[in-house]
């Protein structure tokens, strides 16, 4: 069953077609990866999905229900989370606090429960920290709790972005280069983790430079080459179509 | 040393009003990166239409802290459908204009409050009526003043309360994520333009406490105070460092303690040839010097792009 359609996509800026014609569907429980050469559109198509960017052409279909345009809270509400290929957490806040404020998509007290601090604004805020720690705790960062994100390793902070995305209850966590800077280690740990994302249930959409990684670790993987796509299979028949090889390595004309 | 501790206790009344004004400046600054020149005017207002209620309750036989709070409370409201209003209205429709529009709106909508305030309460400054009790004490040979002391309390527990409501609920949490990456908290499922009016209605809000408490402290208003006093505040929001809350509040302070320190001392330091009211120097004068060498203010951290 696919969770996510995403119909002859296309986006233009200015004279540059960033996107064209991109078709690809997710299948619920799966780890779908997205790969190409840099400037192939990839940061682009995430955008577009997510609602980051308006798009020029086409449609998403999310969970049955058509996405609409260029509404990003709306996009989190009907269940895509993202992360961002330059982390960008709310520095000056706790680890804590940074997936609390995730909390915000799906749950609602008022303005005035806030100000006199109600029994059932209490009771939300206790249940809001005590999921917000579960979710530390679930990438593996409990113990940074308190700790601004701003002092978070690398590694740590890319995790943080993961547990804040999760907060949004999300049925699709879409991934932007989560190893981008990673050392070996780190990017193992990375892997375990999203492994763990799929065995309890979650669906993720990875774009990754990392073409191991994403070989390892994705069900199928899609092919972007100048804004088009240009192969969609499991990883080995992706590994060895000759249109993606051309499109990294080149043809040898030289 | 009878005027040091004098002066200190006046400066700490000062600093604590003019703490709350320029708390109104940073929290605005902080999360629409504008100066809201027109918070000095909300001050204005605050203080002239609980001056009305005071009058207008004045026959009515109620008890003198009663009548004042009602003042309080309807300055209060008023202040917040101004401050929502202002917001709505010159800054909202700017959102993604360049920054020097909605500073030239705000300038627009400061004279235009000054103006209007003319118009409806006149030139002239009115008294107002002391409703608080307002004894002098002998304090180590200063005289303190009940109304004074109300003057640090309410002060110090309001901001105390705003500290709370920042850093410990759910609506500060949302307003420093705002502040902080408005583009993600909105991802978030913040709504950037209900936290930008909340924090309007609370900057009006204390504002509106400020200019009752200034207008009881001194028994004056008129529709100029405003200004200079809204000028004041923000110097000491920048002095702490502009965006920063813990910064306004230290700076607020701290601007009180030098400006009534230099205004007891200033005569004797220039022999007699300047006076007391020329304090307003060491205000601005400390706001030179902290933007030469200290342009982030005391608290405030190296202004850094956003992500």
């Amino acid at each position: 069953m696919s969770l996510l359609e995403a119909k002859n996509i296309g986006k233009r800026f200015g004279g540059v077609q960033a996107l064209k014609d991109v078709s690809l569907s997710i299948n619920s429980g799966e780890i779908y990866g997205l790969i190409g050469p840099n400037g192939a559109g990839k940061t682009t198509f995430f955008n577009v999905l997510t609602g980051l960017y308006p798009r020029d052409d086409g449609e998403v279909i999310f969970d049955g229900k058509p996405l609409e345009l260029g509404s990003p809270h709306k996009v989190t509400q009907a269940g895509i989370a993202r992360t961002f290929q330059n982390i960008r957490l709310f520095a000056h806040m706790t680890a804590r606090e940074n997936v609390m404020v995730g909390r915000h998509a799906r749950t609602k007290v008022g303005v005035v429960g806030a100000v006199f601090r109600s029994r059932a604004q209490r009771e939300e805020e206790a249940a809001i920290e005590r999921r917000a720690l579960e979710l530390l705790h679930y990438v593996g960062i409990a113990d940074r709790a308190s700790g601004l994100a701003k002092n978070l390793s690398y590694g740590d902070q890319r995790r943080l972005e993961i547990a804040r995305a999760l907060a949004t209850e999300p049925k699709l966590l879409a991934l932007d280069e989560p190893a981008a800077g990673m050392n070996a280690t780190e990017t193992a740990g990375l892997r375990t983790l999203i492994e763990g994302l799929r065995r309890d249930g979650l669906t993720v959409l990875l774009i990754e430079h990392d073409v191991k990684l994403v070989m390892g670790l994705c069900d199928r993987v899609a092919v972007l080459d100048y804004g088009e796509k240009i192969a969609e299979d499991v990883p080995d028949a992706v590994r060895n179509n000759p249109k993606v090889i051309e499109a990294y390595l080149g043809t040898s004309t030289s | 040393m009878d005027i040091f501790l004098q002066q200190i206790v006046n400066g700490l009344t000062l600093g604590s009003i003019y703490a709350l004004v320029a708390l109104g400046y940073t929290m605005v600054y902080g999360i629409l990166g504008l100066i809201n020149f027109a918070h000095g005017e909300v001050v204005m207002v605050g203080a002239m239409v609980a001056l009305m209620v005071m009058k207008a309750l004045a026959a009515s036989g109620l008890p003198a802290p009663i009548i004042f709070l009602i003042a309080l409370f309807a300055a209060a409201i008023a202040c917040m459908a101004l401050g929502f209003t202002i917001e709505r209205i010159a800054y909202r429709p700017l959102r993604n204009a360049p920054r020097l529009a909605p500073l030239i709106t705000a300038i627009g909508v400061s004279i235009v409050l000054q103006q209007m305030a003319m118009i409806i309460w006149g030139r002239s400054y009115h008294s107002v009526p002391q409703l608080l009790p307002s004894e002098n004490h002998e304090f180590f040979g200063a005289q303190i003043t009940e109304l004074q002391v109300i003057i640090l309390i309410v002060a110090a527990l309001t901001m105390a309360g705003l500290m709370l409501l920042v850093n410990r609920t759910r609506l500060g949490r949302a307003m420093r994520a705002t502040a902080e990456n408005p583009a993600i908290a909105g991802l978030m499922g913040v709504d950037a333009n209900r936290i930008i009016a909340m924090t309007f209605l609370i900057g009006s809000a204390l504002g509106a406490l400020a200019g009752v408490l200034v207008s009881a402290n001194y028994g004056i208003a008129h529709h100029h105070m405003g200004f200079i006093l809204g000028l004041k505040a923000f110097t000491a929001a920048v002095l702490g460092g502009i965006g920063n809350l813990g910064g306004a509040m230290v700076g607020g302070v701290l601007l009180g303690l030098i400006e009534a320190l230099g205004a007891g001392y200033i005569g004797d330091l220039t022999g007699g040839i300047l006076g007391s009211h020329y304090q307003d120097v060491f205000a601005f004068f400390v706001l030179i010097v902290v933007l030469v060498f200290r342009p982030s203010g005391l608290m405030g951290e190296k202004v850094s792009e956003r992500a």
